[in-house]
C-alpha cells in the first residue's frame, strides 16, 4: 500500500465508529453593522485609521491631483503601475510610471518607491482590503516590495460591511491578498513595529462619485 | 516529532529550571497579560462571538468525520489547478520529500514562513543534513534561529526574550547568516526591526525556493491560506519560483465559506487584531504571478493515530491561536520550552502525547502539567475541552502502571511547587468551585483574580484540594 491509501485507511478506521455530524449551524450573524453605505464608509475609514493606514476622501476629478500631491510628498520618483489603472489617474504627476511586468526581478521592483492600485473589495468591520490580482491591482508582488502603496477603493460599491458578506464576492481561484494596515510585528515585547516586509506606509483613497451633491 | 526534543526532562524538571529563571518569568508575565487583556476586547467587539465559537467546532468536527473524502477532493482540486499533492505518513517521509524536491530545482538554500508543522518534523535540520540552508524569516523565528534557541511560544516564539537580549544577538550573530546588524543597534524595537528588515531582504529578492505552512486548506476549491503580520509571508509565498507547502491533514476545511468563520475569530483570539495585517490565498499555480511549480505535502506524523481517539481527537480541531497559552496558570510560570514540543502551553500538553504516545518522560508527564483550571477551554474559539482531555490522557498514563504512578508523583510535586501562586488565587479557586452550578460571568469581591484573566468554567474539585488529596 503506498502512504496515501495507508493514511486514508488509518482515518477511516479511525472515526469508523464516530457519530455523524450534522452540517453546521451558521447562525452567527451575517454582519454587525447596519447596511447604510455612510456608516459602512466611516467604519472603514475609522478601522483603517486604527491600524495605521492613512486614509483619504477624494472624488474622481479631484483625484489625479492627490495622487500627485500624496507621491510627491512621500519623495517618489518612480511609481509601479498595473496594466489596467485607469490612465488618466496618474496624468498629474511627474514620477516615472513603471508598468508591471513579468519580466522585472524582485531586484528591480526593490528600487520603485510607490506602488498605486485599485482593490477587489473591502471590509468595514475589519478595516481589510482585498486584492485579487485583476488588472488594476496587478501581481501580488508589486504591493508588497515597495514601501509604499497607495490602494483606491470605489465607495460605496466595493465596501461590505462583513467577511459573511465578502466571501462570495470573491473568487477563490484568483490569489488574493489581504491587506488590514501596513505590514507589523509585536514580536518583540509585544511593541507593535510598523513595516517590517510589506509596506511601511498603506494610504487609501476612498473615492466617491459627485452625484449625491 | 523533531529529535531537536529528544531526551528532553520530564515536563516538572524543565518546568523548575524556568521558574528559578526571574527574566524568563518576567518576560513572559509581561507577554501573556498584555496579550490576554487585548484580546478579551477584541472578542467583546463581536456581539455573536458563542455562535462563531460554536459555528468553528462544528466545522471542525464535521471536517474530522469525513477527513478522507475531504482529503481526496483537495487532492482534486490542487492538482487541477497546477499543484503536485504527496502525502508523507511521518516525519521522515515528510523530510525526505521535501529535501528531494530542493535537491531537484539545484538550490542550496531556502527561505522559510513560520511554520509549526515543519518544525514539528525537524525539517531545518533535516535540511541541514543535506546540505541546505533554511531562513527561518519570522522576525521571532529569526531571534530564535540566530540565538540558536528553541520558540515558546505558538504566536511569539520569541516571548520568553526581552529587547535587551534581542539586540545581543542581532549584534553578534547576523554577519554570519548574512548582512550584519548596523554597529549602532540600539535595543527599540522599531531599530530591531529596521535591522531585521535589512538583513531579510537579500534573502528573499534572492530566494528560488520557499518553504511554508498553512493556516487553512479549502477541499472544495484546492485553496491554501496563510495569515501573518509581516509580509515575510507574502515574500515568500510569491517571490521564489517554487514553493512547498507542509501541511497537517487536520487543516483542511470544506468549504471557501467556512473561512467566514475563522478569519473572524482567529486574528481576535491569537493577536488581538480585528484582521491580522496580512492574508494570501491561493489555488495551485497561477500564470506570471507568483510561483511557477508548487508542492502541498499532507502530513499525518501521528493525527490519524489522534483521531482515532474518542475523546482525544478534538485536539485536532485546534487552530493554533495560542489564547490557551496566554491565560494558563502553568505555561505562565513555567515556560514554553518546558513542554518539550513546538506545541507548548495547555493545547501542547494535549496534543504532544497524542502525536507521539506516551513513552517518553517528558510525554507522559504533560498530561499534568495542569491545574485544570478550565481557562483554556474557556477561550478557545473552537471550544476544544482541554480539561477533558488531559483528564482522559492521564487515566492513559497511569493504567500503564509504575512508570505512569511514579511520573504522576513527580508531576505533582512540581506542579505543587509551580502553582505557589498567592492566597488570594488558591481562595478564589475553592470558593468558585463550590458555587460551579450558580457561576455568574464575573466574581463580585475576587476582582484581584478576575480582573486579570477571562473567567474559566470552573472545574468540580479544586486543583489543590486534589493535589493535598492525591500527593501522597
Ligand atoms: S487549543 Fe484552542 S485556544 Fe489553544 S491554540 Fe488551539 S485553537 Fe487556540
Amino acid at each position: 500500500m503506498n502512504t496515501r491509501e495507508t493514511i486514508l485507511t488509518r482515518i477511516r478506521e479511525a472515526v469508523a465508529q464516530a457519530p455523524e455530524v450534522p452540517e453546521p449551524a451558521r447562525d452567527y450573524l451575517p454582519s454587525h453593522t447596519p447596511n447604510d453605505p455612510q456608516t459602512l464608509v466611516n467604519l472603514l475609514a475609522e478601522n483603517l485609521t486604527d491600524y495605521r493606514a492613512i486614509v483619504h476622501h477624494t472624488y474622481e476629478d479631484t483625484l489625479p491631483d492627490l495622487l500627485n500631491q500624496l507621491l510627491s510628498a512621500h519623495g517618489t520618483q518612480s511609481v509601479l503601475v498595473p496594466p489596467g489603472l485607469p490612465e488618466h489617474w496618474l496624468q498629474a504627476s511627474n514620477a516615472q510610471q513603471i508598468e508591471d511586468s513579468s519580466t522585472h526581478t524582485p531586484h528591480d521592483l526593490d528600487t520603485v518607491d510607490s506602488v498605486v492600485t485599485g482593490c477587489a473589495l473591502a471590509i468595514a468591520e475589519t478595516g481589510t482590503l482585498v486584492l485579487d490580482a485583476s488588472p488594476d491591482q496587478g501581481r501580488r508582488r508589486i504591493t508588497l516590495i515597495p514601501d509604499h502603496h497607495i490602494c483606491i477603493v470605489r465607495a460605496p460599491d466595493q465596501i461590505v460591511a462583513s467577511l459573511p458578506q465578502a466571501m462570495p464576492r470573491l473568487d477563490p481561484t484568483r490569489p488574493l491578498t489581504w491587506i488590514s494596515g501596513p505590514s507589523a510585528t509585536s514580536d518583540i515585547e509585544l511593541d507593535r513595529v510598523e513595516g517590517v516586509h510589506g509596506p511601511r506606509t498603506l494610504e487609501v483613497i476612498l473615492l466617491s462619485s459627485r452625484s449625491g451633491d | 516529532m523533531s529529535g531537536t526534543y529528544l531526551g528532553m526532562p520530564s515536563f516538572p524538571v524543565a518546568a523548575r529550571e524556568a521558574v528559578n529563571n526571574p527574566t524568563l518569568r518576567a518576560n513572559l508575565r509581561h507577554a501573556t497579560h498584555t496579550i490576554r487583556a487585548k484580546r478579551a476586547v477584541a472578542v467583546a467587539e463581536l456581539a455573536d462571538w458563542a455562535l462563531l465559537r460554536e459555528a468553528g467546532k462544528q466545522i471542525k468536527d464535521r471536517t474530522l468525520r469525513h477527513l478522507d473524502t475531504l482529503l481526496v477532493e483537495l487532492e482534486e482540486k490542487v492538482t487541477a489547478a497546477g499543484g503536485v499533492v504527496h502525502w508523507a505518513a511521518d516525519a521522515e517521509e515528510a523530510n525526505r520529500i521535501v529535501t528531494e524536491l530542493v535537491v531537484e530545482t539545484g538550490e542550496r538554500e531556502v527561505v522559510k514562513v513560520k511554520s509549526m508543522a515543519t518544525q514539528e518534523i525537524g525539517l531545518n535540520e533535516a535540511l541541514e543534513a543535506a546540505g541546505i540552508a533554511a531562513y527561518e524569516t519570522d522576525l521571532a523565528e529569526l531571534i530564535v534561529q540566530l540565538g540558536e534557541d528553541r520558540p515558546s511560544h505558538i504566536l511569539v516564539p520569541a516571548i520568553h526574550r526581552n529587547r535587551g537580549e534581542i539586540r545581543d544577538i542581532f549584534a553578534t550573530t547576523m554577519g554570519e547568516w548574512g548582512r550584519p546588524a548596523p554597529d549602532d543597534l540600539t535595543d527599540s524595537p522599531a531599530a530591531l526591526a529596521e535591522a531585521a528588515r535589512l538583513h531579510l531582504r537579500e534573502k528573499f529578492l534572492r530566494a528560488k525556493v520557499g518553504i511554508s505552512g498553512a493556516n487553512f486548506m479549502v477541499a472544495e476549491t484546492g485553496t491554501l491560506v496563510v495569515l501573518e503580520s509581516e509580509g515575510n509571508g507574502r515574500m515568500c509565498l510569491t517571490l521564489p519560483e517554487t514553493l512547498i507547502s507542509v501541511v497537517g491533514i487536520e487543516k483542511v476545511i470544506p468549504s471557501w465559506r467556512d473561512l467566514e468563520v475563522f478569519l473572524q475569530t482567529l486574528p481576535r483570539s491569537s493577536t488581538a487584531e480585528r484582521m491580522n495585517p496580512y492574508t494570501s490565498t491561493w489555488t495551485g499555480t497561477t500564470d506570471s504571478d507568483g510561483p511557477k511549480a508548487f508542492h502541498l505535502v499532507l502530513l499525518d506524523n501521528g493525527r490519524t493515530a489522534t483521531l482515532a481517539d474518542e475523546v482525544g481527537r478534538q485536539a485536532l480541531r485546534c487552530i493554533r491561536c495560542s489564547a490557551c497559552l496566554n491565560v494558563c496558570p502553568v505555561y505562565e510560570r513555567a515556560g514554553g520550552h518546558a513542554y518539550g514540543s513546538v506545541y507548548p502551553g495547555p493545547i501542547g500538553a494535549i496534543l504532544s502525547p497524542q502525536l507521539r504516545g506516551t513513552q517518553s518522560d517528558i510525554d507522559a508527564s504533560l498530561p499534568y502539567a495542569s491545574s485544570l483550571c478550565g481557562a483554556c477551554y474557556e477561550v478557545c474559539p473552537v471550544a476544544i475541552d482541554i480539561p477533558e482531555v488531559l483528564v482522559h490522557l492521564r487515566e492513559q498514563v497511569a493504567e500503564k502502571g509504575g512508570k505512569g504512578h511514579r511520573l504522576e508523583k513527580t508531576a505533582m510535586k512540581a506542579a505543587g511547587w509551580i502553582l505557589n501562586h498567592p492566597a488570594a488565587l488558591t481562595a478564589g479557586e475553592r470558593i468558585a468551585s463550590k458555587t460551579r452550578a450558580l457561576h455568574p460571568k464575573t466574581v463580585p469581591g475576587a476582582s484581584a483574580w478576575t480582573d486579570s484573566r477571562d473567567l474559566p468554567a470552573l472545574p468540580e474539585q479544586p486543583f489543590r484540594d486534589w493535589w493535598k488529596k492525591n500527593r501522597t
